[in-house]
């Protein structure tokens, strides 16, 4: 089972749905117990870095999520859940992030439309099974004012362009976050959600 | 780069699609979810569903269209028409909608803006404009009711105000142009997208390939909203951007 946090940030019915296409059986819960006992985790999220904290704080979230990840659980950061994996934000000074991943999160500068909002080309920077079956050039749905900035190269899973270059895909070891949308993203969207299933077989 | 989208709207009334009803190939050519799988199928880069029901029934039906379309289709859904509280918006999007469109209750109350961005972000509320040119002056005006009741307001100051309540897009329509397939308000879309500083959506008056090209071009929109070119099989969505490709503007295929 694989579980898919709710912490009352954004649309959570998509990513569900998703995984029941590609035939994966995923449960919506805020129960900790439940998220410690899933084979999988996925974090999704739309909405603001610094009431996301504050939710999975209240919730009694942010430890076993941390648990959860640093004990080699599978797991999944899509948009907002691949920013609190960092260690802050410029969207929320004042809030302290997951810190799995060493670096912070930026706005990006002024002069573009923000949100990037529409569909973008992924471009890898290694190959991962998340991507299996997908071509360097892809595109994927973006909706997000904030990009991931993170200090190691070796976290970078891959990136896309927004008259700046920015990371839109990261992992490492079990964890694995993109700033797309998968549930969004058409037939190719819903092959990244099949390939996050497969590694748990 | 970001490509520029393409979005068919399909009008549905009590749970029906009701233009473009003898779309061919469709076992049910009024559902709304089957038109929806199509257009995926086709390419579309986003889906509008604009609910024309005048009944409290038929938009508890649209719910359920919203529920299983997201159940079907994986790229986004927007959803407007008569949109007047945070209590339907939060309805819309917990049924799988990822954005909803305001327009008339944005202009009675321009503070709904401002507490919908906050309590479900930016990103999913699309403020929704309806222009018409001002008879014998420069500039245009804001309209409601279908284009019948002008507000007093001047679009381009609209356009801003709604940007700084916290609107994450702009669904822009010229009711000039609207259902002429003579080609969109290419002045009006260019003020507009210059003028603000989110995306902003073309609507009203497609009827050619070069209609798109050229909104998406001079008119300088993100995105492009048509609906009877589509619904009427004159074009698929591939046969829009295959001449947009040649044409040398960004769009998106998927391999």
């Amino acid at each position: 089972m694989i579980a898919i946090i709710d912490y009352g940030a954004g649309n959570l019915h998509s990513v569900q749905k998703g995984f029941e296409k590609v035939g994966a059986k995923a449960t919506v819960t805020s129960d900790p117990g439940q998220v410690a006992a899933a084979r999988a985790v996925v974090l999704p999220g739309v909405g603001s870095y610094g009431l996301a904290m504050q939710s999975l704080e209240r919730l009694g979230l942010t430890r076993v999520l941390t648990d959860v990840i640093r004990g080699g659980k599978h797991f999944l950061g899509i948009c907002l859940g691949l920013q609190v994996l960092l260690e802050g934000s410029e969207e929320a000074l004042g809030s302290t992030g997951l810190g799995i991943i060493p670096g912070r999160v930026r706005r990006f500068p002024g002069g573009l439309k923000v949100p990037h909002m529409g569909w973008n080309q992924l471009y890898f920077a290694r190959q991962d099974p998340l991507f299996e079956g997908v071509e360097p050039g892809a595109w994927f749905y973006f909706v997000h004012s904030y990009y991931a900035d993170p200090r190691d190269e070796e976290w970078v899973l891959g990136r896309a362009d927004y008259g700046v270059p920015f990371t839109a895909a990261l992992g490492k070891g079990n964890v694995r976050a993109v700033q797309f949308h998968p549930e969004k993203s058409g037939r190719l969207g819903l092959k990244v959600l099949a390939n996050f299933v497969g590694l748990m077989n | 780069m970001l490509a520029k989208r393409i979005i068919p709207c399909l009008d549905v009334k009590d749970g029906r699609v009701v233009k473009g009803i003898e779309f061919k190939g469709l076992r049910d050519a009024g559902d709304p979810v089957e038109l929806a799988a199509t257009y995926d199928r086709q390419g579309a880069d986003e889906l509008v569903y604009l609910d024309i029901s005048a009944s409290l029934e038929g938009r508890r039906t649209l719910v359920e269209v919203v529920r299983k379309t997201a159940a079907e289709v994986f790229i986004p859904l927007t959803v407007g028409g008569g949109i007047r509280d945070l209590e339907d918006i939060r309805n819309l999007l917990a049924a799988g909608a990822d954005k909803v469109s305001i327009n008339t209750a944005a202009v009675d109350n321009p503070d709904l803006i401002r507490q919908a961005a906050e309590r479900f972000g930016s990103q999913c509320v699309v403020v929704a404009i309806d222009a018409r040119r001002v008879p014998g002056q420069e500039g245009w005006e804001v309209v409601t009711h279908g284009g019948t009741k002008p507000r007093g307001l001047d679009v381009r100051a609209w356009a801003e105000k709604v940007t700084a309540l916290g609107a994450g897009e702009i669904l822009l329509t010229s009711m000039d142009m609207d259902g002429g397939k003579k080609g969109y308000d290419l002045a009006l879309t260019a003020m507009v997208a210059r003028e603000v500083s989110v995306p902003v959506i073309a609507s009203g008056g497609a009827g050619s390939l070069e209609d798109i090209g050229r909104v998406l071009t001079e008119g300088q929109a993100d995105a492009a909203l048509a609906a009877s070119i589509f619904h009427y099989q004159q074009y698929t969505v591939n046969d829009v951007k295959s001449y947009l490709r040649d044409l040398g503007v960004t769009v998106r295929f998927e391999s």
